[in-house]
Order: structure tokens, then C-alpha cells, then sequence
């Protein structure tokens, strides 16, 4: 034992000796394979994002030099355009409503597919088919789908004796089609889950149903618990998607009818590349990312009360 | 609970249970499926089948010629050897110097190694939104507007953190005693990654290489922020063009959308296994 502790003591003081930029033949070679991701982050991210933060401050249409405005483009925001409320308000509207629907979604057909169903794999492709597809492809056949006069939605409904709305062109329903619409793609959430549901040990359910606990019970008091490390992360990840829509609703409406899809994306990509209002759209981007951030932090937060940790030890 | 003690009525309503399940996931199925067949139905019709009532199925007669005629109103085939282009590139870059970080971040012993790996691990969080901006006026003072620059050259200085961190945690696998022998052998570190972790790492490599071409061959925001000439267009570029400019020839559009779609579908129906593998991995462990 002595001399094991010896060794290692004597390695660690050896590294600490060495001053940091006397690197030894591995540490070169590491810094060498990761100097183009190092080059790479400092270029295309770190930078820009300074930058960014630096234009968020500017007055800046492209053709001109950028003028320097303090915080006026935050203040602008705050009192002077209704419509970052309104992106606000759509975006958030949409990723509360979306988010959880999609968890909810796919924990239950993982459920369905963890009951030992005959032809696992084969259900598994088609459910996570949609998922492989995106962006306007996607959009063009949703636009088919939801058109209020011949679209399938609505055949579907009539076939119910229901007459559907003009899905996109309504401001009450235009927000619900895009929820609709990420529904669709809701299979690979729903592979995480089955692997997840695949990891719960079998001796926990022996247990309860021993107890006499039925279905139901076992559902909320073991499967969730044990799951919800992963229902946890994949929140955080849809959360984060999410809050930065953009294909879906440039390519259907436009950010219409009146404004009533205008997803934050969408309005900064127009501010940005379409105003060429440069040091607002940064300054929005900014607001966008702390909002994001905040959300980020309120879940993680909110997450010591229902994520259960294995092996983590809770104390009273 | 009295019902389900007899083992009788318990296997009785076993079996009613799993058929409950069969019918539900078959409806589900049935509802996932339903968009791509009302699109290449579509896509196969008149424009007077298209709104029919009731919904024809089946079109008749069956229009094949939607498809040439789609693929050529629009120079498609020039759109699709663009994209392929860019896509081939992209995964040439990304995997090339992701496999590189990554082999540093799982095999090898250096100051530093765990704040790095963390700071790869938090541009993760990073929006892209904004570094949108600041990139599109860095890459304008380059003079690299309106070419494929911007949306390759990123991708050989490391690509998405994403993909190092999956690789990392597949290389993490793989035992380091044969780093050890191989060493002992006489083989460099760097002969270590080449010729002994990228050979055992084929399925993660597949993973990443399917998950970035799925990314880039239907990325819409980042070619229509850098690409203005129309000869330059990927696919998306074209199909976003094609609804702009078609609108109401839906059956055109649809094959547009079938076209585009299949070598997605495609990449994935041969890769399903790494692509399942590897949304698992990552998504799993967090």
C-alpha cells in the first residue's frame, strides 16, 4: 500500500513540478488533436458570441458604420416594440404546450412497446420514421395536411361529422398545428424512453406486485422515479429546441396570421437578414439566449423535487 | 386485485391487456404513417384527384410524370448534387477532426483534459442564434458570402461537440490494454488512434457519420442565411424556392418532397441500428 501511495504521490508531484507550458510528448500530441476544435471555438463561437454581445450595443443597418447606442436596443425591446412580446409570448406558448405533450406522448408508446410486443424492432423504425425527416420537406407536406379546404386533418374530422378550422390561418389554431405537427415526430424521444424503461430492474416490480401495488401504482411510484433522470434531460433538450423553431413557421405562415405564430426565430431572422437592423437582432439573440438560460436553470432547479437519482442519498 | 390472484382470469386479462396494446400501437402506426403516404399519393395524382371528396387513395390514372416534371422546372438535380457536395464534405470535416478531440479526451493523459472536455460539453448549450449574426458579418469580411464555405469549413475545425462527445464516450469503452501493447509494440500514439481505436470505433463512426448527414442534408436556416445565387441551392433551398413559386401545384410539390426525402430514409433504413445505437447512447446517459 505504502508504496503504491508513494507512486502516485511521487507522479502527482512530478506533473506539478513541470511549470503548465512544459508539456511532455502525450500533452503535445492532445493539444495538437484538439487545436482545431480549440481554433474552431474560438473562431466560429467564443468570438462571435463577444461580438455579439458587443453589437447588441450598436446601432448597425450593414452600410453603415456601427454606432454606439449603450442600451438603448434592450430599452427598445422592453417599451418600444410590442412585437418582442408577442414573439415572446408565441415561442413560450408553443414550447410549454409542445415539450411536455411530446414527453407525455412518447413515454406512453414506449410504455405500450415495453410491454413485451412481438416485433419490437420493426414498430420502433416505423414510430421513429418521422423523426428522421425535417425541415421543409417536412413543412411542405404539413402545409398539405393542414389546408382548411382539402387537407387530410380535415377529411379526417369530416369522416367525424366535425368541420375543421383553417388551421394556419387561424389566429386560435395556428399555434395548436405546429404543437400537432412535433407531435409527429415524436420517435426518437420515444427510443430514449424504451431504453430507458429497459433499465428499470425487473425486482422492483416483482416487489411491488408482491405488496399488492397494481398497474397504476407501479407506474407513478417506480417507473417514473427510475425514468426521470431521462425525462429530465430530454425536457432540457426539447426546451432548448423548442424556444429556437424557425423552419416550420417561416416556410407555413410567415409568422401569420397577425403575428400570431411570430416565433422569436423567425423575427430575429427577419430583423437580421431582412432589415439588416444588425445591432437589434443581436440584442435580441442576446435576450433570447438568457431567456433560454433562465428556462434552463428553473427546470434544473424545479429538478431536485422530482428527479430521483440512483445511488444519490437524500438526507432530512 | 382478487380477479388477478386466480391465475385463470390473470392470463385472461393478460391477453386482454396485450391486445389492447397491439390495437393501440397499430392505430399509432397507422397515424405516423399516414403523411407519407398522403404525400407520395400526392404526389402521384391530377390536380382534380388532389381535392376529390372523398379522399382518393389510389390515384387514377397514376401521373408519373409529376416527378420529371418537378425535378425539372427547377434545375433539382444540380440542387441535389450541391447539397450531396456540402453533406460529403461536412462529414469528411467533422468526423475527421471530432475523432481527433475525441481520442485526446478518451485515451490520452494531459493538464487540462477535464476543463476542456467541459467547455465541449457547454457549447452544447450554446444557441446558435446568437453567434448567427457575428459569424454572417465575420464571414462577409472574409468574402466567403454566397459560397460553401461558411458551411463547411466549421465543420473541419471540430464540428458539433455533439459528435465529440459521442465518440469519446465509445472510445472510453474500447480497453486501453491494447493502447499499452500496441505501444509496447512500437506503435505512436497517433498509430494507436489510427490503426487500433478508429478500426474498433467503425459503429460509432457510422452513428456520427448518419447523424451528421441527416443534419446537413435537410439544414435549411444556415444556406439560406450564406447562399444567393440559385445555382448554388441545396435541396431545401430549391424546395423552399418551389413553394414560393408553385404554390398551388401541390402534386409537383409533393414529389419535390418525396425526392428529397428518400435518401434520408434511405441512410436510415440501412443504418437504423447505428442510429438507434447511437441516439440511445446519448440521450440516455445525458
Amino acid at each position: 500500500m505504502a508504496t503504491l501511495q508513494d507512486h502516485i504521490a511521487a507522479t502527482s508531484a512530478r506533473t506539478e513540478q513541470r511549470p503548465w507550458y512544459h508539456l511532455n510528448g502525450e500533452e503535445r500530441l492532445a493539444w495538437l488533436l484538439v487545436l482545431p476544435w480549440i481554433i474552431g471555438f474560438v473562431a466560429f463561437q467564443l468570438g462571435p458570441m463577444l461580438a455579439s454581445l458587443g453589437l447588441s450595443l450598436t446601432e448597425w443597418r450593414m452600410f453603415t458604420p456601427p454606432k454606439f447606442i449603450g442600451l438603448s436596443n434592450y430599452a427598445e425591446m422592453i417599451s418600444g416594440d410590442p412585437l418582442v412580446f408577442q414573439a415572446f409570448k408565441v415561442t413560450t406558448i408553443y414550447s410549454v404546450t409542445s415539450v411536455p405533450l411530446r414527453i407525455a406522448l412518447g413515454v406512453l408508446v414506449a410504455l405500450l412497446l415495453n410491454a413485451s410486443v412481438r416485433g419490437l424492432a420493426f414498430i420502433r423504425t416505423v414510430y421513429y420514421l418521422p423523426a428522421t425527416v425535417s425541415g421543409v420537406a417536412v413543412a411542405m407536406v404539413w402545409l398539405l395536411i393542414l389546408n382548411g379546404d382539402f387537407g387530410l386533418l380535415n377529411r379526417a374530422l369530416s369522416l367525424l361529422g366535425l368541420e375543421g378550422p383553417y388551421w394556419l390561418t387561424d389566429t386560435r389554431t395556428v399555434l395548436a398545428s405546429f404543437v400537432l405537427m412535433s407531435l409527429w415526430s415524436v420517435g426518437a424521444g420515444i427510443i430514449i424512453y424504451l431504453a430507458g424503461l429497459q433499465g428499470v430492474p425487473n425486482e422492483l416490480y416483482e416487489a411491488a406486485e408482491v405488496d399488492g401495488a397494481g398497474d397504476w401504482v407501479m407506474f407513478w411510484k417506480i417507473t417514473i422515479p427510475m425514468i426521470s433522470p431521462v425525462l429530465f434531460f430530454q425536457f432540457v433538450i426539447g426546451m432548448i429546441d423548442a424556444l429556437q423553431e424557425f423552419a416550420g413557421p417561416f416556410i407555413m405562415t410567415q409568422g401569420g396570421p397577425g403575428n400570431a405564430s411570430l416565433f422569436v426565430m423567425l423575427y430575429l431572422f427577419r430583423q437580421g437578414f431582412e432589415f439588416f437592423q444588425m445591432g437589434y437582432a443581436s440584442a435580441l439573440a442576446w435576450v433570447l439566449f438568457v431567456y433560454i438560460m433562465l428556462m434552463t436553470l428553473f427546470i434544473i432547479r424545479s429538478s431536485a423535487v422530482w428527479v430521483y437519482y440512483e445511488g444519490e442519498v437524500k438526507g432530512n | 386485485m382478487v380477479v388477478r390472484s386466480i391465475s385463470g382470469s390473470q392470463s385472461r386479462y393478460r391477453t386482454f391487456k396485450i391486445s389492447i396494446i397491439y390495437v393501440v400501437l397499430a392505430v399509432g402506426m397507422v397515424i405516423v404513417i399516414l403523411p407519407f403516404l398522403w404525400m407520395v399519393s400526392t404526389s402521384l395524382k391530377t390536380p382534380a384527384d388532389i381535392f376529390k371528396i372523398p379522399t382518393v387513395w389510389f390515384p387514377n390514372p397514376i401521373v408519373w410524370e409529376n416527378y420529371p416534371n418537378a425535378m425539372t422546372i427547377l434545375p433539382f438535380g444540380r440542387f441535389i448534387l450541391n447539397t450531396a457536395k456540402i453533406t460529403g464534405l461536412a462529414v469528411v470535416g467533422a468526423t475527421f477532426s471530432g475523432s481527433l478531440a475525441a481520442f485526446a479526451f478518451a485515451r490520452l493523459r494531459w493538464r487540462g483534459r477535464n476543463f476542456m472536455f467541459v467547455l465541449v460539453l457547454s457549447t452544447l448549450m450554446l444557441p446558435f442564434q446568437v453567434i448567427m449574426i457575428p459569424q454572417f458579418i465575420l464571414f462577409r469580411e472574409l468574402e466567403w458570402l454566397d459560397t460553401y464555405l461558411p458551411l463547411v469549413v466549421p465543420a473541419f475545425f471540430g464540428g458539433s461537440a455533439f459528435n465529440i462527445f459521442l465518440l469519446r464516450q465509445y472510445f472510453m469503452t474500447i480497453s486501453p490494454e491494447l493502447d499499452d501493447a500496441a505501444i509496447i509494440d512500437g506503435c505512436s500514439r497517433f498509430g494507436v488512434y489510427w490503426r487500433i481505436i478508429l478500426p474498433l470505433s467503425k459503429a460509432a463512426l457510422m452513428t456520427v457519420v448518419i447523424f451528421i448527414v441527416q443534419n446537413r442534408w435537410q439544414s435549411f436556416l444556415v444556406p439560406l442565411i450564406y447562399l444567393f445565387d440559385q445555382k448554388k441551392y441545396t435541396l431545401a433551398l430549391g424546395l423552399r424556392l418551389f413553394q414560393d413559386q408553385y404554390t398551388t401545384e401541390w402534386e409537383l410539390m409533393m414529389a419535390a418532397a418525396t425526392v428529397s426525402m428518400i435518401p434520408v430514409l434511405l441512410v436510415f433504413y440501412y443504418g437504423q441500428r447505428y442510429f438507434i445505437q447511437g441516439v440511445v447512447f446519448t440521450g440516455v446517459k445525458g
